[in-house]
């Protein structure tokens, strides 16, 4: 599902030029669900966002369900993220003054998809992280948790090829936290690709396989054995 | 541009931040409002000004004299000038060509009036028929004097509506009998000017009877010409111009006046002060265009500036959307879409507003010299555009940038 050759990524600051990632080989399959971790300034986040597609690489091949990534602009970049990624972010990212279902039909917007088969859709997602009740609340009506469910009912929502989650348990307390990787789990259960960026380790352990990130280089990548999250609720 | 689903977007937007879009709008509905109000009492003036020289034809050149002030060929200062038939009949010889209406005046001083118990104080003067066109009079019953009253020297009057009003009331004024200064005149006609009842409360005999009934002789107290206008307002200025200093100069020489004397012959030109007037009106209305234009270009920067703090502000959402699949275009569309919606709306409200205020006190508006605030829709409608493109332009350059921002900069903001 995604390959990634001898990446290379420096950013410039000043008169420093600051050498984040040097030369990451890695390649994830269909289904997999990976965590990332690393300590900070490990360059964990920068490798997620070139995988988003959020930041560019400067060396390097990234190939993601069979198509090449480069030479992007920003139209052909957009169209890409809509189609193949789904984002999950540490502080939510909802859409303050739009309602949970809303933001839930947001990127079915961008497809194009005409407003009600959006909010019947978006409603579907809404179901599945157990929100349904919750649709028409404002974000800041809705506790983290809540948010961060809201946050993966709209990343589902494009039916995207991969998940990619940064730190999706960050802002949570620990029940909160293993609520939320049982319903990341759940969904990796049922086929979809997921890349988890995290620096605590027993989320790290509700993977299925952990890469360590060190200094710009992968130090580490083992399969493990799955802890169940539904175990700690 | 046209799609149900960004127009869905937007009312969304809209509706869910009211008090930004209530702020860009007012900005802009205030700045309309302001400018229209201004061109509408700027052509409220110049309608003001043109109607106080309605009551006399346009072009008129009146000529009247008075007393000399200074000392010349022998001639003690103080003698009163008085004009004679014969220079009213060299002149319109002499300029029979070029003249269109014309008329000598002896005015009857402390004419009253009266019929049966009612009797009044008028001006009386006796004129030419032509004289109603210098006045610029309407005929409301029966007729103006003409020429055989004239030739005839018969006793006819035409008097001023308000006249009839003082001494007829309701009654039926035509045709009955009227003392001038205790000498019986046929009413033949009642008139109106647009002057007003100021204008109104004269009457008219022929200048022959008036000589002959009031002991005028051949005296005439005043002169009144209008010239044919030519086809450029210039060439008609310039020519009436040089009629009064030709006039003028006859006039002096002829009665032994010195020719830097100002008080013995006096000439008034309509038409030259209506186009000082005009100039001055002109210059008014570009300075009330120019505060206009201003208050427009701060309507703009007002709009621009909001546009700056709304991309400012939506710079994390435009992050969000970017990372959803949102187009750089998209988003462009979007800003842009909602700020022209949003100026325009408020454009045409302060167009609304500002011309229903014009509706609404204009008419009443009883001011010397403002009078009836009108504003073209045209105009009007074409600053509402104006504005909304300027906005949208003025919006152009934040929302392209908001849409070049890198979505993981933009996710950062906080």
């Amino acid at each position: 599902m995604i390959t990634i050759k001898d990446l290379h990524k420096s950013y410039t600051m000043g008169a420093n030029s600051l050498h984040v990632l040097k030369g990451i080989n890695f390649s994830v399959d269909e289904g997999e669900l990976v965590s990332i971790m690393g300590s900070s300034g490990s360059g964990k986040s920068t490798l997620l966002n070139i995988l988003g597609m959020l930041d560019e690489a400067d060396e390097g091949s990234y190939t993601l369900d069979g198509t090449p990534i480069k030479n992007l602009n920003e139209k052909i970049a957009a169209r890409y993220r809509n189609k193949f990624l789904g984002f999950i972010f540490q502080s939510f990212n909802l859409i303050n003054y739009k309602s949970a279902l809303d933001n839930v039909s947001m990127p079915l917007y961008y497809q194009g998809i005409k407003r009600g088969e959006r909010m019947d859709r978006a409603m579907a997602y809404l179901e599945k992280v157990g929100l349904a009740n919750w649709a028409h609340h404002m974000p800041n009506e809705l506790s983290g948790g809540q948010k961060q469910r809201v946050a993966i009912a709209r990343a589902l929502a494009s039916d995207p090829k991969v998940l990619l989650a940064d730190e999706p348990t960050g802002a949570l307390d620990t029940k909160t936290s293993y609520e939320v990787m049982e319903l990341i789990q759940g969904i990796n259960d049922e086929g979809k690709t997921i890349l988890v960026v995290t620096h605590e380790e027993d989320i790290a352990h509700m993977t299925k396989r952990i890469v360590n990130l060190k200094d710009g280089l992968i130090i580490d990548d083992t399969r493990i054995n799955q802890v169940r999250a539904a175990a700690h609720v | 541009m046209f799609s149900l689903e960004r127009w869905q977007e937007i009312f969304e937007t809209i509706s869910k931040n009211k008090l930004r879009t209530f702020l860009t709008g007012l900005s802009v509905a205030s700045g309309i409002f302001i400018l229209v109000i201004l061109l509408g009492l700027g052509q409220g003036m110049q309608n003001g000004i043109s109607h106080e020289f309605e009551q006399d034809a346009a072009n008129r050149i009146s000529i009247y004299t008075g007393v000399t002030s200074k000392e010349y060929k022998g001639l003690n200062p103080g003698r009163f000038v008085e004009m004679t038939n014969e220079d009213y009949e060299y002149l319109i010889a002499k300029y029979q060509d070029d003249l269109e209406f014309k008329s000598a005046v002896y005015r009857i001083w402390n004419g009253i009036l009266t019929y049966q118990n009612e009797s009044g104080s008028y001006r009386v003067e006796g004129v030419f028929p032509d004289y109603q066109f210098l006045e610029n009079e309407d005929m409301v019953e029966g007729r103006y004097i003409n020429y055989s009253d004239q030739q005839e020297k018969t006793k006819v009057v035409v008097i001023g509506n308000k006249v009839k009003q003082d001494l007829f009331g309701k009654e039926s004024a035509l045709g009955k009998l009227i003392q001038v200064n205790g000498i019986n005149f046929k009413i033949v006609g009642i008139y109106t000017d647009p002057g007003g009842e100021r204008e109104e409360t004269r009457v008219f005999v022929p200048i022959s009877t008036a000589q002959r009934v009031f002991g005028g002789g051949d005296k005439v107290r005043s002169l009144g010409f209008t010239l044919k206008p030519k086809e450029k307002f210039d060439a008609t200025l310039a020519q009436s111009v040089k009629f009064s200093n030709e006039v003028e100069a006859f006039l002096k020489e002829r009665h032994l006046v010195a020719p830097d004397d100002t008080s013995a012959v006096n000439i008034n030109n309509t038409l030259e002060d209506a186009k000082r007037f005009y100039d001055l009106i002109g210059m008014i209305k570009m300075f009330f265009w120019f505060v206009g234009i201003c208050t427009i270009i701060a309507g703009v920067v007002g709009v621009s500036n909001i546009m700056l703090i709304i991309v400012k502000e939506r710079t994390k959402e435009i992050g969000i959307r970017k990372a959803l699949g949102a187009e750089p275009w998209s988003i462009i569309g979007m800003i842009l879409h909602e700020s022209i919606f949003v100026t325009a709306i408020a454009g045409f409200t302060g167009l609304l507003f500002s011309m229903g205020l014009l509706e609404l006190i204009g008419p009443g508006l009883q001011m010397d010299y403002i009078r009836n605030p009108t504003v073209n829709f045209n105009v009007a409608i074409t600053t509402v555009f104006i504005l909304v493109i300027a906005g949208a332009l003025a919006g152009f350059v934040p929302a392209w940038r908001a849409a070049r921002i890198k979505p993981i900069v933009a996710l950062r903001e906080e």
